[in-house]
C-alpha cells in the first residue's frame, strides 16, 4: 500500500511539479531494435531522480502489461522487484512492433463535511467514514487515539481512500480523474504502427519511435480522445545526466495539429513526458481530467 | 599502413588518373587488418541509394550465416545500423546472392547490379565488429560515368568504386 501511495504522488508531481522537483517514472528496454522474432528484450522498470539511474524506489513488474504488434497480449517473464529497480523479459515472438507498458487511473480531490476539508486519495493513512473522526462520526465521538508520552499528538488525517467513501452529506466536492500512461515500443523486424484506443491522451508518432536518429528531427503527434490536441506540453530529457553538467531538459507545446518536432543533442536513450488537462473526465463525479503520457526513446547515432 | 592515413580526396585523385574509362560495375571493399587482443571479423553490408533521394538497394551483406542457437548470426545484423533501417530489415535472410560470409581481412571485389538505370548514386559501406567499432563509408559514383573512392578511418579501409 506504502509503495502504490508513492507510485501515485510520482504520477501526480510528474504531472504538476516542474520537471526538475519530479521523481519520474521510467521503463528502459535493454534495446529498441532486434534482428528476429527469437529474442528477448529486458526492461528495467523504476521510479527515480535522475535518469536512468535507479535510486528512488523500484516499479512492480507486476502493474505491466504487454502487447504483441497484432494487439494480442504478450507475456512478462522473469519478473522481478528489486529495491530500487524492477526487471523483467519479454519475448518478441512477433515481428513487428511491441508496445510495453502501463496504464493508471485515479480520482483524487477534496470534499467538505461542515466545515472540515477531506481528501479522496493520494498520500497518508486513510481513515474510513463512521471509524473515530471519520467524515460519518457525529462531530466530537472520537478523539484522535492517546500518543506515547512526549510525542506531540498528531491531528487527525482528514483523508478516505476511494471516491465511494464519500458520505452523502458532503460538500463542495471537487474531483480530478488523472490518467498516467507510460508505455515503450520495441520493434522485431521492421517497425509497424500501433494501434490507438482513441481515449485520453495518445502518442500517434509520425517518425516511428523505433527508427529515430540523431541527425534527423523526430515528429510526434499527439491525440486526445482520436482528435489532435494542441498545447500539450512536452518534456524531452537525455539520460545520463551523469557524465554532462546539466539536465539538458527540452520543454515543447504541441501545435494546432498536436505534432511536436524534437532535436536530438546527442544520440542515446531520451525520456519524453507529455501532460495535459481538460474538463471531460469519464468519472462524471469528477469535474477535470490530468492526463500523462510517458515514454523512453532510443536514437542512435546515423 | 598509409591507407588509414589518406585524406578522401586523395583517392579520388588516385583512382582519376588509374582508372581506365570508368563504367561503376564493381566495388572493392578493404577490410582492414586491425591489430587488438579480440578480434572478430566485422558484420558488412554495402547498399546503393540514387543521389536525388529514394529506395536503397542492398548488394551485398556479410555475416556469420552459419550461427545458430540462441544467439544466431542474423542477432547481430541490427547493429549495422544504417543499413538495417534502409532495408535490412526487410530483407527475407539468408537473401540469395547478397549474404555472405565475414571476410578475413583483405580486398574483395563484388559486382554492382547490371541493371541499375543510368544516373548518380551513392555507394554505402557500413561495417560494425563485435567488441569493435561501426564506420560507414560513402562513395558518390555515376552508373555509366565515373566512380570513386573513400576510405574508412577504422572498421573499413580504402572503398572504390570502378
Amino acid at each position: 500500500m506504502r509503495f502504490r501511495s508513492i507510485l501515485i504522488a510520482a504520477a501526480a508531481s510528474s504531472v504538476l511539479a516542474t520537471p526538475a522537483l519530479a521523481h519520474r517514472m521510467w521503463l528502459l528496454p535493454s534495446t529498441s531494435t532486434l534482428a528476429s522474432t527469437n529474442e528477448y528484450v529486458t526492461v528495467d522498470a523504476a521510479v527515480s531522480n535522475d535518469l536512468f539511474y535507479p535510486d528512488h524506489v523500484a516499479m512492480d513488474p507486476a502493474q505491466v502489461s504487454v502487447w504483441a504488434p497484432d494487439g494480442t497480449e504478450g507475456k512478462v517473464e522473469n519478473p522481478s522487484k528489486g529495491r530500487h529497480r524492477g526487471t523483467f523479459d519479454v519475448a518478441l515472438n512477433k515481428a513487428g512492433t511491441w508496445k510495453i507498458g502501463m496504464e493508471r487511473t485515479g480520482v483524487m480531490g477534496t470534499f467538505k463535511v461542515g466545515a472540515e476539508e477531506w481528501r479522496v486519495g493520494g498520500r497518508g493513512r486513510p481513515q474510513g467514514p463512521g471509524a473515530p473522526g471519520g467524515p460519518g462520526a457525529p462531530a466530537g465521538a472520537g478523539a484522535p487515539p492517546a500518543a506515547p508520552a512526549g510525542t506531540p499528538a498528531r491531528p487527525p488525517m482528514r483523508m478516505v481512500p476511494t471516491v465511494a467513501d464519500i458520505p452523502a452529506n458532503a460538500t463542495d466536492i471537487k474531483l480530478t480523474e488523472s490518467v498516467t500512461r507510460n508505455f515503450v515500443y520495441v520493434t522485431a523486424g521492421a517497425p509497424t504502427k500501433v494501434a490507438l484506443t482513441g481515449k485520453g491522451l495518445e502518442f500517434d508518432p509520425i517518425t516511428h519511435p523505433d527508427e529515430l536518429v540523431s541527425d534527423e528531427e523526430g515528429s510526434f503527434r499527439f491525440l486526445i480522445d482520436g482528435k489532435p490536441a494542441a498545447g500539450v506540453k512536452i518534456t524531452v530529457v537525455p539520460g545520463g545526466k551523469k557524465y554532462r553538467e546539466a539536465e539538458d531538459a527540452q520543454e515543447l507545446t504541441t501545435g494546432a495539429d498536436g505534432t511536436v518536432k524534437i532535436k536530438w543533442p546527442v544520440a542515446g536513450w531520451y525520456w519524453l513526458n507529455a501532460s495535459a488537462e481538460d474538463a471531460k473526465p469519464s468519472d462524471k463525479k469528477a469535474s477535470a481530467r490530468r492526463m500523462a503520457f510517458t515514454t523512453t526513446l532510443e536514437v542512435v547515432a546515423p | 599502413m598509409t591507407r588509414t592515413k589518406i585524406l578522401p580526396a586523395l583517392p579520388l585523385l588516385a583512382a582519376g588518373t588509374i582508372a581506365t574509362p570508368a563504367l561503376a560495375a564493381s566495388v572493392t571493399v578493404t577490410v582492414p587488418q586491425i591489430k587488438v587482443a579480440e578480434y572478430h571479423r566485422p558484420y558488412v553490408a554495402g547498399w546503393v541509394e540514387p543521389a536525388a533521394g529514394g529506395n536503397a538497394r542492398t548488394i551485398f551483406v556479410w555475416y556469420d550465416l552459419k550461427k545458430r542457437g540462441n544467439e544466431p548470426g542474423t542477432k547481430w545484423l541490427a547493429d549495422l545500423r544504417t543499413w538495417w533501417r534502409k532495408g535490412g530489415r526487410s530483407l527475407n535472410l539468408p537473401a540469395d546472392g547478397l549474404s555472405g560470409a565475414t571476410r578475413a581481412p583483405g580486398s574483395y571485389t563484388v559486382a554492382i547490379p547490371a541493371n541499375l538505370p543510368k544516373g548518380d548514386y551513392v555507394l554505402k559501406v557500413e561495417a560494425a565488429r563485435e567488441t569493435g567499432g561501426r564506420e560507414l563509408v560513402s562513395v558518390p559514383f555515376t552508373v555509366g560515368g565515373k566512380g570513386g573512392s573513400a576510405s574508412g578511418k577504422t572498421e573499413l579501409g580504402t572503398v572504390t568504386v570502378r
